[in-house]
C-alpha cells in the first residue's frame, strides 16, 4: 500500500485483503482525507461500508467486490469499471456512480442517496427502497435490468433508460414492483402488463414527472459524461402502486 | 343466511352486590365490553367483546368482576371443536387469513416437563449459594480454539505477575445472568414497554433487543445494554443505530412464524414509530419473508461481514433463526458463516402478529432444536466458534437451567417478560388494543404501563430466576453456570420415548452416570 503525495490520496490496493484496505480507507478518512483514489482494485468487498462524510470522494480504478457502499452515509464513490453484487445495501445518503454494469441486488433497502449505473444491472435491484423525510433514494440505470426490479419498494425513485437497447423489448425483466407500496418507477419505452407485479399500475407521465426526470437525468448525464439530449421527452411509462396497504385486506380479524 | 358474529369466548360475571356502578370497567376496557346504559342507569357487559385480558377484573375496586371462559358448547366432537367451527365461520365471512398473537397455544409436548434436574448427595457436597460465591456471569461470542499465554521466568520460576494472554480474543458480550430479553420491536410493543425492558436490562446487567423496528432516540442512553436487530425490512437501520448497541443481530426467522415475514399495519405507524423506523407515518412496514439479498449461507456470510466491517470488528454479530426441521445443519452453516452467536427460536416463541395456522403448525420445540444444534456443533468441532441463545416459551428458572444443561449459553425471554409487565396472554396483540399498555400505540392505553414499575417488575423477575438458578446449581454441587453448559448428565428424561431421549441426548430417570 502506498500513498503518493498531493491533495489526492492514492492507495494501491494490489493484492490487499479487503479488511486491511477498508481499515486504511477508514483511517485516512478519519484523519481528514477528502479525495481518495483506489488503484488496482480487484474484487475487494465492503468498500465504503458505513463510511460517512458528504465531502468525501472515493474513485475506484478496477472492479470492486460485493457490498460496495453498504450502509454508507454521505460519501461519493465513482467506479471506473463494472461493480458486483449488493451495491448500496441499506445506504442512507451519498452517491455511487458506476461507469459500467453491476450484478444483482443493487440498492437493497436503500433509504437515500443516488446510484447511477451507466449500463445494465442484474436481478432484484431496488428491492425495498424506501424514503423518509428528506431522504429519497434514486437509482438510474442507463441500460436494462433483470427481473424483480423495485420489489417491495416503499419509496424513492427508479429510472431505467435502456440506452443500449432499441426499445423493441422492454428495458426491464418480469415481476417489476411486486409488493410495491410506495415510490415511483419510470421506464423508457414501454412495458407489458404481464411484466408487472399486481400491486402496481402503468400511467402516462405528466409535467411533474417530466420535470423530475429532467432534473435527475441531467445529473446522471453530467456524472457519466453522456449526451442524453432531451431524452426526458421520450416515451416513458410511470409505475406506481395503487395502494399503500397492499396487504391490508389479507386478514380476518 | 343469518350472519354469524364471533361466538362469545368469555363471560364477565358481575357480582351485583359488590358492584358500586363506578364505571371504571367502562372507561378501561379498550374492547368496549363494559358500557354504562343511561336508560337503565347501570353498567352492563357485552360478553361477546371480551378477549379475556383480565384488566377490568384486576382494576375493579370492589372485586365485583370475574372473567370466565364461556361454557356454551357445541356438541362434543373431537374433530369439530368449537375453535374449528369458529375459525371456519370467520373465514367464510371474511375470506381472510386468521391472525393471532403470542406463541403457539396447542398442546404439543412440552419437553421441559419431561426433564428432571440432578442434585448431589454425599459424594459431591452441595454448595450453599447464600454463603459461597456462585457465578452466573456469561460471555456471549466466539471463544478461541486454544489459549496461548506468555510467561516470564524469574529465577527459573514463572513470575505470576507477568503472565500475559497472547491469544487475541474476539469481542464478547458480558452478562451477569444467562437471561436476556428477546427481540420485541417498537411498534409491536409500546414505548413504555421498550423503556421498561431497556431499564431492566441495565438494572440487571443483561441485554434487551430492539427487534426490527429501529431504536427510539430516547433509548440510546441504554445502548450498553442493547442488541440492535437488522431484519429484511432494514427499518431504522443506519449508522448511529449500527454503532449504538453492543451487538448486532441479523433476524432471519422467528419461532412463531418461521419462513414468513412481518407486517406492521400502517395504523400502528404513528409519528414516533415512523421516526424510529424511518418510514412515513401511516405506511405499512413490510418485512419480506427472506432478506432478498440472502439466498444462501454465502450470502448470509456477506451480510455478517458487511456488519462486521461497518462496526470495524468491534461488535459480535448474531443470527436469529427459527427452529425448523433442518435446524442443526442450518445452524452449523450460520456458525461457519461467521456468526458470533446463533439464536434458535422455538415453536412456542411469541409474536405481535402471525397467521394462526403458521404459529400453531410450523417449527419444532426449542428443547429438541437446542439439543440437536449443540450436538451438531460439537460433532463438527465448531461449538466454541459461536454461542447459542435459546428462545421460545421459557416459563421459569427450571426451564432456563434445563436449557443451559442442554447446551444453551443463554436464553431469551419474551412472553414471560411481558407477563411480568402485566400481560395476560390474551393473544390479541395484533389488534393494537392491549389493555395492559404493552402491545399498543394508543396513548390512552400505553400510559397504563409505567416504565419505572415495568422495569422494576422485570428486574425482580430476573433476580428471582437468577437466585433460583443459583439454588439449583448449589444443589448440584456446581458453583459456576459454565460447568453446567452442555452438561446433559445433570438431566434425566421422564416419560419420553427412546427416540426423544436420543435426540435430547438424555438418559432416562433412574439410570446412573
Ligand atoms: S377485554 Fe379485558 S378489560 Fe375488557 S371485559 Fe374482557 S377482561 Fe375486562
Ligand atoms: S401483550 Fe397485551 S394484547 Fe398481547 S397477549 Fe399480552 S395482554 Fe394480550
Amino acid at each position: 500500500m502506498e500513498y503518493l503525495g498531493g491533495s489526492v490520496l492514492r492507495i494501491d490496493a494490489k493484492g490487499i485483503h479487503y479488511k486491511e484496505l477498508n481499515e486504511k480507507i477508514n483511517e485516512v478518512v478519519l484523519s481528514g482525507a477528502k479525495d481518495i483514489v483506489l488503484d488496482n482494485i480487484n474484487g475487494q468487498r465492503y468498500i465504503g461500508d458505513n463510511l460517512s462524510g458528504s465531502d468525501v470522494k472515493i474513485t475506484i480504478n478496477g472492479v470492486p467486490g460485493n457490498d460496495l457502499a453498504a450502509f454508507m452515509d454521505g460519501p461519493t464513490i465513482v467506479v471506473n469499471a463494472n461493480a458486483q453484487d449488493a451495491l448500496c445495501n441499506t445506504m442512507n445518503s451519498g452517491k455511487v456512480v458506476i461507469h459500467g454494469s453491476v450484478g444483482d441486488i443493487a440498492g437493497y433497502a436503500m433509504r437515500g442517496g443516488k446510484l447511477f449505473i451507466k449500463n445494465n444491472v442484474g436481478y432484484r435491484s431496488g428491492i425495498h427502497m424506501k424514503s423518509y423525510k428528506d431522504l429519497f433514494p434514486v437509482i438510474i440505470v442507463g441500460g436494462t435490468t433483470g427481473d424483480f426490479f423495485g420489489e417491495y419498494m416503499a419509496g424513492g425513485m427508479g429510472i431505467v433508460l435502456g440506452l443500449n437497447s432499441d426499445l423493441k423489448k422492454s428495458v426491464v425483466g418480469n415481476y417489476i414492483g411486486t409488493g410495491m407500496h410506495g415510490g415511483v418507477i419510470y421506464l423508457r419505452g414501454n412495458v407489458e402488463d404481464y411484466q408487472l407485479g399486481k400491486e402496481i399500475k402503468k400511467f402516462d407521465l405528466d409535467d411533474n414527472d417530466r420535470a423530475a426526470l429532467k432534473k435527475h437525468l441531467s445529473e446522471f448525464a453530467a456524472d457519466l459524461n453522456l449526451d442524453l439530449k432531451d431524452i426526458y421527452n421520450d416515451k416513458f411509462v410511470k409505475l406506481i402502486p395503487y395502494t399503500h396497504r397492499p396487504y391490508g385486506k389479507l386478514y380476518a380479524y | 343466511m343469518v350472519k354469524r358474529t364471533a361466538p362469545t369466548e368469555f363471560i364477565v360475571e358481575r357480582d351485583e352486590d359488590k358492584c358500586i356502578q363506578c364505571q371504571v370497567c367502562c372507561r378501561m376496557c379498550s374492547n368496549d365490553a363494559h358500557v354504562f346504559e343511561e336508560d337503565l342507569n347501570e353498567v352492563i357487559t357485552e360478553h361477546k367483546k371480551c378477549v379475556g385480558c383480565h384488566f377490568c377484573e384486576t382494576l375493579c375496586p370492589t372485586g365485583a368482576l370475574e372473567v370466565k371462559r364461556s361454557t356454551s358448547e357445541t356438541r362434543a366432537n373431537a374433530n369439530w371443536t368449537k375453535k374449528a367451527l369458529t375459525d371456519i365461520t370467520k373465514q367464510a365471512e371474511t375470506g381472510g387469513i386468521l391472525l393471532t398473537g403470542m406463541g403457539c397455544d396447542r398442546p404439543y409436548p412440552i419437553y421441559w416437563d419431561h426433564m428432571l434436574i440432578n442434585a448431589s448427595q454425599v459424594t459431591n457436597p452441595s454448595i450453599d449459594p447464600l454463603r459461597e460465591p456462585m457465578e452466573l456471569k456469561t460471555y456471549i461470542g466466539k471463544k478461541p480454539d486454544r489459549i496461548e499465554i506468555v510467561t516470564h521466568l524469574e529465577n527459573g520460576k514463572i513470575d505470576p505477575s507477568k503472565v500475559e494472554l497472547k491469544t487475541k480474543l474476539s469481542t464478547m458480550l458480558k452478562i451477569e445472568t444467562p437471561i436476556m430479553f428477546s427481540a420485541m420491536s417498537y411498534g409491536s410493543i409500546s414505548y413504555n414497554a421498550c423503556t421498561s425492558l431497556a431499564r431492566a436490562a441495565q438494572q440487571s446487567g443483561t441485554l434487551y433487543n430492539t427487534g426490527e423496528g429501529g431504536l427510539h432516540k430516547d433509548l440510546y442512553k441504554y445502548a450498553g445494554n442493547t442488541i440492535v436487530q437488522v431484519a429484511s425490512g432494514r427499518f431504522g437501520v443506519h449508522k448511529q443505530y449500527l454503532e449504538a448497541g453492543v451487538a448486532i443481530e441479523i433476524k432471519i426467522g422467528q419461532g412463531a412464524k418461521p419462513g414468513i415475514g412481518g407486517h406492521l399495519p400502517g395504523e400502528k405507524v404513528s409519528e414516533d414509530v415512523s421516526q424510529t423506523r424511518m418510514i412515513p407515518v401511516g405506511s405499512d412496514a413490510i418485512s419480506p419473508a427472506p432478506h432478498h439479498d440472502i439466498y444462501s449461507i454465502e450470502d448470509l456470510r456477506q451480510l455478517i461481514y458487511a456488519l462486521k466491517e461497518a462496526t470495524r470488528y468491534k461488535k459480535p454479530i448474531g443470527v436469529k433463526i427459527s427452529a425448523v426441521h433442518n435446524v442443526a445443519p442450518i445452524a452449523s452453516g450460520v456458525v461457519r458463516a461467521g456468526a458470533d452467536y446463533v439464536v434458535i427460536d422455538g415453536l412456542r416463541g411469541g409474536t405481535g402478529a402471525a397467521p394462526t395456522v403458521i404459529r400453531d403448525n410450523v417449527g419444532i420445540p426449542i428443547e429438541l432444536a437446542l439439543a440437536v444444534v449443540d450436538a451438531r456443533l460439537r460433532e463438527e468441532g465448531v461449538r466454541n466458534h459461536a454461542s447459542i441463545i435459546a428462545a421460545g416459551g421459557f416459563r421459569n428458572s427450571g426451564d432456563v437451567l434445563k436449557a443451559i444443561a442442554l447446551g444453551a449459553d443463554a436464553v431469551y425471554i419474551g412472553t414471560s417478560a411481558l407477563i411480568a409487565m402485566g400481560c395476560h396472554v390474551c393473544q390479541k396483540c395484533y389488534t393494537g388494543k392491549c389493555n395492559w399498555g404493552i402491545a399498543t400505540q394508543d396513548p390512552y392505553l400505553t400510559k397504563r404501563l409505567n416504565p419505572e414499575i415495568g422495569a422494576q417488575r422485570l428486574s425482580n423477575l430476573i433476580r428471582a430466576w437468577s437466585r433460583e438458578i443459583k439454588e439449583m446449581l448449589g444443589g448440584m454441587g456446581i458453583n459456576s453456570i459454565d460447568s453446567l453448559r452442555g452438561n446433559r448428565e445433570q438431566l434425566r428424561a421422564i416419560g419420553l420415548s427412546d427416540t426423544d431421549m436420543k435426540l435430547l441426548g438424555l438418559k432416562p430417570a433412574g439410570e446412573a452416570w
